[in-house]
């Protein structure tokens, strides 16, 4: 095995702890943006799409390439745009309240 | 030893992944989850052009124009679609990143072998699992998007010898993968894509419309999974960081909400929910006693002399976008001094918290909304599908009032007991509809 696939299964395994650890307390509430939020972030896999169709050399992998980057920008895109949506909308008492007053 | 750019490059990436963590540790909490998408937005926008800046990308038109249309198509759906349509869009934003690293991995396979590198084993092994997981994300992410926009029957769709076919798909893709591994062509490798495909539809086809929030979970962590193996074959931790942050929070995500069912994921995704307990149905409307009709006057009266109300919203409130209405009412009760609470099943609606989000929207403050704390597992029938999954105790309630269109089953094709109580009342009828009739009786009552 090469030092550098050995690298990338150490941060494989340290980053499932950490992403176990950093929603190992969240209320039902959230459960629904928390899904979209990390649905957003696996948007992360354009940058490979950036990478295949910055580089490609034919046009099949010019093609593949562009239906990728179109695919994985929606992903990202959509996914925080709708996750800022649903966020948007949990206000506390004394902020509804406030509202009302100006209305 | 790395040069500026890729030093650059490697700085921005670990600010990147920090940002990704700390997004989603402000997720986790109902007053900074909103800063903590911002958060992940700012990661997400360093990595981006952090990666413009290598060297290994020569032309960047490709990439220009996709990421226009792209982020065009992304931001007017994620802007347009309406609240209730939400858990389906996230499948359908899901399926994309799928077929993405699914793309990712195909396309650079064939660049290997053209070049004509020896493909190591765990580059090759990457490429296969990168290809095939995310492919059934993105066909599996497509039915579970017609399933929640009805454009396909919610009900699981069941043929004879379902699981031999498709336990043969899943022998089908494991052999051409291994195939790939050991001695490589690119034919393989497309039909290897192609048996993913169909064997990420056949698996969710199966799965009951009831069941869609944990099975989009499930896909969720998957593409997480996907885009961590793609960066094992393109040599980019932010890759590995990122998907593997999606995929080890999804899966704890899914355990969470089937724990909330009360039925492991095995159950959920072999169980066929929904389709086989019509004995079990039958049953309990047999040993029910006869329905009893109200009318929106008695409901009325019966809320302005109550002391206490819990309204227990379900998906019906949402189809008929009567969250305001609701709020109406409930403000009108308040100003007569009646408590007014919300009580949640943590999977009303078609993903859990989806209740919460309508409500919010209708501006109701989040401290009258009751988390279900007590549940009780143990209730009536046995022969019930649903029997040991936590329920609220509505029964025991003085009165029970159901607002429900007809006597027909919910999206999960199961039978209500609540419905024969001797307590309860029906009030047939448009949620919104019978809401608005109810509180015009209240102002007169």
């Amino acid at each position: 095995m090469s030092q550098e696939l050995v690298l990338g299964i150490y941060v494989f395994i340290m980053a499932i702890f950490v992403g176990f650890e950093v929603i190992s307390r969240v209320p039902s509430v959230l459960h629904t943006p928390l899904m979209s939020g990390t649905n957003a972030i696996h948007g992360i896999v354009v940058l490979g799409a950036f990478l295949v169709a910055g580089s490609a050399d034919s046009p099949l992998l010019h093609a593949l390439g562009f239906i990728a980057v179109v695919f994985g920008a929606a992903n990202v895109f959509g996914g925080f745009v709708v996750t800022d949506r649903m966020l948007e909308m949990f206000k506390k008492r004394e902020a509804v309240q406030g509202e009302k007053k100006d209305a | 030893m790395l040069d500026v750019r890729g030093s650059a490059i490697a700085v921005s990436y670990i600010i990147a992944a920090v940002l990704f963590i700390f997004g989603l540790k402000q997720l986790s909490s109902p007053s900074t989850a909103r800063a903590g998408n911002r958060t992940a937005a700012i990661g997400m926008t360093i990595a981006l052009a952090a990666t413009l800046l290598d060297r290994q990308i020569i032309s960047f038109w490709t990439i220009a124009i996709g990421t226009l249309i792209g982020a065009a198509m992304g931001i007017y759906f994620g802007r347009t679609v309406q609240m209730t349509a939400m858990p389906q869009m996230v499948a359908l934003f899901n399926g994309m990143g799928g077929a993405t690293a699914a793309l990712v991995s195909v396309a650079e396979f064939l660049r290997l072998t053209r070049v004509g590198d020896s493909i190591g084993v765990g580059e090759a092994t990457s490429i296969v699992l990168g290809t095939a997981i995310g492919a059934i994300s993105f066909t599996g992410s497509i039915i579970a998007f017609g399933k929640l926009q009805e454009i396909l029957p919610g009900k699981p769709l069941q043929f004879p010898l379902q699981r031999v076919v498709n336990g043969l798909i899943l022998i089908g893709v494991i052999v051409l993968g291994a195939m790939v591994v050991m001695s490589g062509g690119t034919a393989i490798l497309w039909a290897l894509f192609a048996a993913a495909l169909l064997l990420g539809a056949m698996f969710v086809l199966p799965i009951g419309g009831g069941d869609m929030p944990v099975v989009i979970s499930i896909l969720n962590s998957l593409t997480g999974l996907a885009a961590a193996l793609t960066g094992f074959v393109l040599h980019n931790q932010m890759l590995v960081v990122a998907g593997v942050l999606v995929g080890a929070s999804g899966t704890l995500l899914t355990l969470l909400m089937s724990t909330a069912m009360n039925r492991s994921v095995a159950n959920v995704l072999f169980g066929a929910f929904g389709a086989t307990n019509s004995d079990a149905a039958s049953s309990a409307s047999a040993v029910g006693h006869t329905v009893r009709q109200t009318t929106p006057e008695d409901t009325a009266i019966a809320l302005a002399y109550a002391r206490s109300v819990v309204i227990v919203p379900g998906y019906g409130l949402a189809v008929a976008e009567a969250q305001h209405t609701v709020r109406e009412l409930a403000t009108d009760l308040e100003g007569r001094g009646v408590d007014v609470k919300y009580a949640i099943h943590p999977v009303a609606g078609r993903m859990p918290g989806h209740m919460n989000v309508l409500l919010a929207e209708a501006n109701v403050p989040y401290d009258q909304l009751l988390e279900m704390d007590q549940v009780n597992a143990a209730r009536d029938d046995p022969s019930s599908p649903i029997y040991g999954m936590p329920i609220l105790d509505v029964d025991r309630a003085r009165n029970i009032i159901v607002l429900k269109r007809s006597m027909g089953h919910g999206f999960a094709g199961i039978d209500n007991a609540l419905f024969y109580h001797e307590k309860t009342r029906m009030l047939f009828g448009d949620a919104r509809q019978s809401l608005t009739q109810i509180g015009q009786a209240l102002k007169s009552a």
